[in-house]
């Protein structure tokens, strides 16, 4: 099955990790993700001004790219411009009279009206493989790995895009222990890890990423597991300057849910890319056999 | 005949004149065909305005009266019984509506002004062609059925019961008691909510008068007011209730456990089982899912134990059905499920408890003896009452469920009263409106309670200690607090029941949009439904406490002895009527209505429809599925409702 | 110290600016604090979300200047989801911001970011903190 694909700026470059392990794991799992051509940044987060719609053309046009395509559906990968499309596309096809200015804005485009599905990956092997074809095809069961899944803000609000319960979100657990891994249930699952105020206000993005990895550690999750390049930088690559920040921190291994699908369906840890990880988890994955 | 018509436009005092030119249509009144009189008045409900048209009937002859004023529903009996009183039939009377049809929702004087004339003149011409219709009057069957045997059905049933009528208590659970029966002490005197209730129960139990039906459940009601007929389900306890003396030895004996819903799943009880030991009725009841003899034959242990030999496995379901004129329907109130709140933590970490849990707790014949206790086996050091669970708000439910202030309150005095723990109370607003109810608050903070202005977002375990961290702002000082304590209670919503919607349907009443009972009035008829005969009261018709649950459940029984008082009901006169040269006896009508009236039978050799007076509410469905057109609705004929049509979409 | 409270200022051009940009209504909320108990990071913030309400409901548009709240802000809609009222506070933060962005007064400067940290920066996280951060 071949199903359009939407990567967006971040997985081309210091997410590549987060990509290469999803196409290969997806390839195995029978389903060839192709980039549709000529896509563009989605610019990354979803105008909340309603009276401005400038911001909502670089993700409509994406939209539209999908349906030249010929294609019903989207797959994406990285949370936040998942999150844009499908608001831009909600937008579109609940709002008739932005979608007309929209429309008659890009005159160039086609007319656009909501055609085109957009799907979460985690949508896709919830809903589209199932976690128990996932089960019965493992070669690596993750076996005795405690692992955190972190699920971050914009795969769960607002409401109409969310992909699993905001408040007690399950997707992520379910696909680790699908991979025969231990999920821990900590509280700050879907607490925000600071976003883009690691650029604007350092220190706050800081402590937030603090107040979620010092949860992680104290409910003895041996490694975090990640959806999202943004909450990566914050809660991976923020590590070493945290441990400088408070001494008891010793760090915490962190990976793409991705990675951990690669592994466990038996592909080379080559695709994983894991040199490109903050907090690299490979002594811990080898402590437990799995590579 | 010919038609003499007295036309009447009120001005309501301003609410039609401030937008409708009155006069203007008074004059215009005058020019319309068999018109004989036309007045306007500033108030024409009054005693001046009635007396009005009265005298005009009688010296002027009127056969035909049009009143021009506020909406039927507020005044159209009125008109109708002051016709009957000068001697004219009420049937010849016709209201058009031009205050909330016209001055009410409209601003253009012009506009509104010409829309009135036509309402009038539409009104003129239907009436014309009103016939004389007879008020007919059927009996009230004195027997009264009360659905539900908490504290407002219990009440309902003892205020009828002791006016010598006989009322048939149906109850689904076990025992009579509802919800009221798990309490520990009410707000805000404090009494022992068992110590209260129980006398009544047994009263209940011991009254000539009330035939209790309890483990019942009703199945199917048909009928109208002042007859209804209604199958009531009698579950088998596979207990004989003549020889059960309840004394509870097949309980200890029986192997088999599940969760007390008494109990509030805190404890558990067996698959035979009295659920608490003042029942009412006080005869065991035998769980057909739990018991393994309904799965594998074997056991049987308390019917081997048991000394009267009351055991009977060979029971079945009983179907009774009894007659009644009315009906009160009080089937309480469900508690919202906080796991569908899962930020709040119930049902993922240990001590956290809704409000039931805690009455069960505190209760001195409850699974801790009364002890407030952690799972761990200790006493709590700190304790958080949380308010507002799912109710106030839009995501879950938007109300106030009423009760939950003052319970919370109720729990900090008592945490202070039996244990040593600090005690926090979030909350948004106090709402503590009752007799008595503010004082208890007043007490309450005299008690060393730490009151918190703000809604819980978020409680959380700590993964060491178990302790529960909870996360709430003091919007007062403006600071966000995280609060650790032991235990948690939370305040959740009283909701409607999860089958209310089947209920409603099998009773033929409403529910309002926030799902419980709709009421014929909000202010003025609480306790009625727009179906006659037929009442609510207590929680069904929305969450209150204990002295308005009394209240309502005393105003319904009122109401229903003062239909057997009077002893007959009127009859609906607008009905269905046969025109017998025209009906084909295709049976259609009688397919349709919902009310069983037409039924078609043989007379003088040829099939025809026939109507049941009694039955027929007029609804006019059998008229529209007519095809011959012999249906016709009395005063609403096709005759008189084209009338109005063609009146209202002339130039 | 009194604050002088008018229908000017409640009513006046702050007020419609913040409805026409967000579409929200502001009067809406009955100040339960769950918004800024739920906030993850109301812990660095001067004045809490819900304070930040308040202010915008009486129009105290220089208070609302002077605090570093609204920049604060992760849209991360935790309130939103959450707000008993309906209310999407997000809606309003991001309208608040906008009507000083509009102004031209960027929160952040590119020039002042060091190349290093240029560097290291992925383009997820540039690009969002200018969209939300600069005009």
């Amino acid at each position: 099955m071949e199903l359009s694909y939407y990567p967006g700026c971040t997985l081309k470059t210091r997410a590549k990790n987060f990509e290469d392990s999803a196409i290969a794991s997806m390839a195995a799992l029978g389903i060839n993700l192709k980039e549709f051509p000529r896509w563009n940044c989605c610019g990354a987060v979803y105008s909340l001004a309603d009276d401005d719609l400038i911001h909502q053309l670089a993700p409509v046009r994406d939209l539209i790219r999908v349906k030249e395509q010929g294609q019903g559906k989207v797959v994406v990968l990285c949370s936040l411009c998942f999150n844009t499309l499908k608001r831009a596309n909600l937008l579109m096809r609940n709002d008739a009279e932005k979608r007309g200015t929209l429309n008659s804005f890009m005159d160039e485009e086609v007319d656009y009206n909501g055609e085109v599905e957009v799907v979460h990956l985690l949508e896709v092997l919830r809903d589209d493989i199932g976690w128990k074809t996932i089960s019965d095809r493992l070669k690596v069961p993750l076996k005795h790995l405690k692992l955190a899944p972190y699920y971050g803000c914009t795969l769960l609000r607002p409401q109409e895009v969310a992909i699993d319960q905001v408040e007690r979100p399950t997707i992520l657990h379910q696909l680790l222990q699908a991979l025969g891994a231990e999920p821990i249930d900590f509280p700050f699952a879907a607490k925000c890890c600071g976003s883009f105020q690691v650029v604007g206000n350092r220190e706050v993005a800081l402590e937030s990423a603090w107040n979620i990895l010092s949860s992680v550690v104290s409910w003895q999750a041996e490694a975090l597991v990640l959806s999202c390049p943004l909450c990566d930088f914050n809660l991976a690559g923020k590590q070493e300057e945290l441990k400088q920040k408070y001494r008891e921190f010793k760090g915490i291994p962190t990976l793409y849910f991705t990675q951990l699908l690669a592994l466990a369906l038996g592909l080379d840890s080559k695709i994983c890319r894991f040199e490109l990880n903050y907090q690299d988890p490979q002594p811990l994955l080898e402590s437990k056999g799995l590579l | 005949m010919d038609r003499r018509i007295g036309v009447y436009i009120c001005h309501c005092g301003l609410n039609i004149a401030g937008t409708v030119d009155v006069a203007e249509v008074v004059r215009y009144a005058g020019t319309l065909d068999s018109v004989v009189i036309f007045r306007d008045y500033r108030y024409l409900c009054s005693d001046i305005g009635q007396e009005l048209i009265k005298k005009d009937i009688k010296e002027l002859g009127l056969n035909r009266v049009v009143v021009a004023a506020c909406s039927p529903r507020m005044h159209e009996l009125t008109f109708r019984n002051a016709c009957q009183d000068a001697g004219l039939n009420p049937y010849l009377y016709e209201h058009a509506n031009i205050r909330e049809q016209c001055s009410w929702p409209h601003t253009d004087r012009e506009l509104a002004t010409d829309k009135a004339k036509a309402l009038v003149r539409a009104a003129v011409r239907r009436v014309y062609y009103h016939e004389p219709l007879e008020v007919k009057e059927a009996p009230v069957n004195p027997n009264v059925l009360v659905v539900g045997g908490g504290i407002a059905g219990i009440q309902a049933a003892l205020d009828i019961a002791n006016g010598e009528h006989k009322v048939y208590l149906v109850e689904r659970e076990p025992s009579i008691g509802g919800h009221m029966i798990q309490l520990d002490r009410t707000f805000p005197t404090l009494d022992c909510s068992e110590c209260i209730l129980t006398p009544k129960m047994t009263e209940v139990a011991q009254h000539p008068f009330i035939n209790l039906l309890a483990y019942s459940e009703v199945e199917e009601v048909s009928g109208f007011v002042g007859k209804f007929k209604v199958k009531v389900r009698k579950k088998a306890r596979f207990v004989d209730e003549s020889k059960c003396t309840g004394c509870g030895v097949c309980e200890q004996k029986c192997p088999w456990k599940t969760d007390s819903e008494f109990e509030a799943g805190l404890a558990k009880r067996k698959a035979i089982y009295i659920p608490f030991p003042q029942a009412v009725p006080n005869v065991a009841t035998i769980d057909k899912k739990l018991c393994v003899y309904f799965k594998t034959g074997k056991c049987r242990a308390c019917e081997r134990f048991c000394e009267e030999r009351a055991v009977d496995f060979s029971q079945v379901d009983q179907t009774i059905e009894v007659e009644v004129g009315s009906i009160i329907i009080a089937t309480g109130y469900d508690i919202f499920d906080s796991r569908l709140m899962p930020q709040y933590g119930y049902g993922r970490y240990d001590n956290i408890l809704t409000g039931l849990e805690f009455e069960r707790m505190t209760s001195a014949g409850g699974p801790t003896g009364g002890r407030v206790l952690l799972k761990n086996g200790k006493e709590p050091e700190s304790v958080a009452i949380v308010h507002c669970v799912g109710s106030r708000d839009k995501n879950y439910h938007e109300y106030c469920s009423r009760v939950c202030c003052m319970y919370g309150l109720k729990y900090a005095h008592l945490l202070r009263e039996l244990t040593k723990a600090e005690v926090y109370e979030m909350y948004i607003d106090m709402r503590s409106f009752g007799e008595g109810y503010e004082e208890f608050y007043e007490r309450v903070s005299r008690e060393g309670v730490n009151f918190i202005r703000g809604k819980v977002a978020e409680i959380a375990a700590d993964p060491v200690d178990g302790k529960l961290i909870v996360s709430c702002t003091d919007t007062v000082i403006g600071k966000v607090l995280r609060v650790c304590v032991d235990m948690v209670i939370l305040c959740p919503a009283l909701k409607a029941r999860s089958d209310t919607e089947q209920v409603a349907k099998t009773f033929a009443i409403n529910q309002r949009a926030d799902g419980f009972f709709l009421e014929r009035h909000v202010k003025l008829d609480p306790v009625a439904t727009p179906t006659d005969g037929i009442f609510i009261a207590g929680c069904c018709e929305g969450p209150k406490d204990i002295p308005d649950t009394v209240a309502q459940a005393s105003a319904a029984a009122s109401k229903v002895l003062s239909l057997i008082s009077k002893g007959r009901i009127t009859l609906e006169s607008a009905i269905a009527t046969v025109d017998e040269t025209r009906c084909l006896g295709c049976g259609r009508c009688e397919e349709t209505c919902t009310f069983h009236a037409p039924k078609v039978v043989a007379k003088n050799g040829v099939m025809v429809s026939e109507i049941n007076e009694t039955l027929c509410k007029g609804c006019g469905t059998c008229a529209v599925v007519c095809p011959s057109g012999a249906m016709s609705i009395r005063h609403f004929t096709r005759q008189q409702v084209t009338s109005m049509v063609e009146a209202l979409t002339e130039a | 110290m009194r604050v002088e409270v008018s229908s000017e200022k409640i009513s006046g051009d702050f007020a419609k600016k913040v409805k026409e940009i967000s579409r929200e209504d502001i009067l809406l909320c009955y100040q339960c604090g769950m918004c800024s108990a739920g906030c993850p990071i109301a812990f660095a913030m001067d004045l809490l979300p819900n304070q930040i309400i308040q202010l915008v409901q009486l129009g105290l548009e220089e208070d609302i200047a002077k605090s570093r709240t609204i920049w604060l802000c992760a849209s991360c809609l935790t309130c939103s989801v959450r707000c008993p009222r309906g209310l999407d506070l997000a809606k309003v933060m991001e309208a608040l911001r906008l009507i000083s962005l509009r102004k031209n007064i960027d929160y952040i400067r590119l020039a002042e970011i060091s190349h290093d940290a240029l560097a290291e920066l992925p383009q997820i996280v540039l690009v969002s903190s200018f969209r939300k951060h600069t005009a």
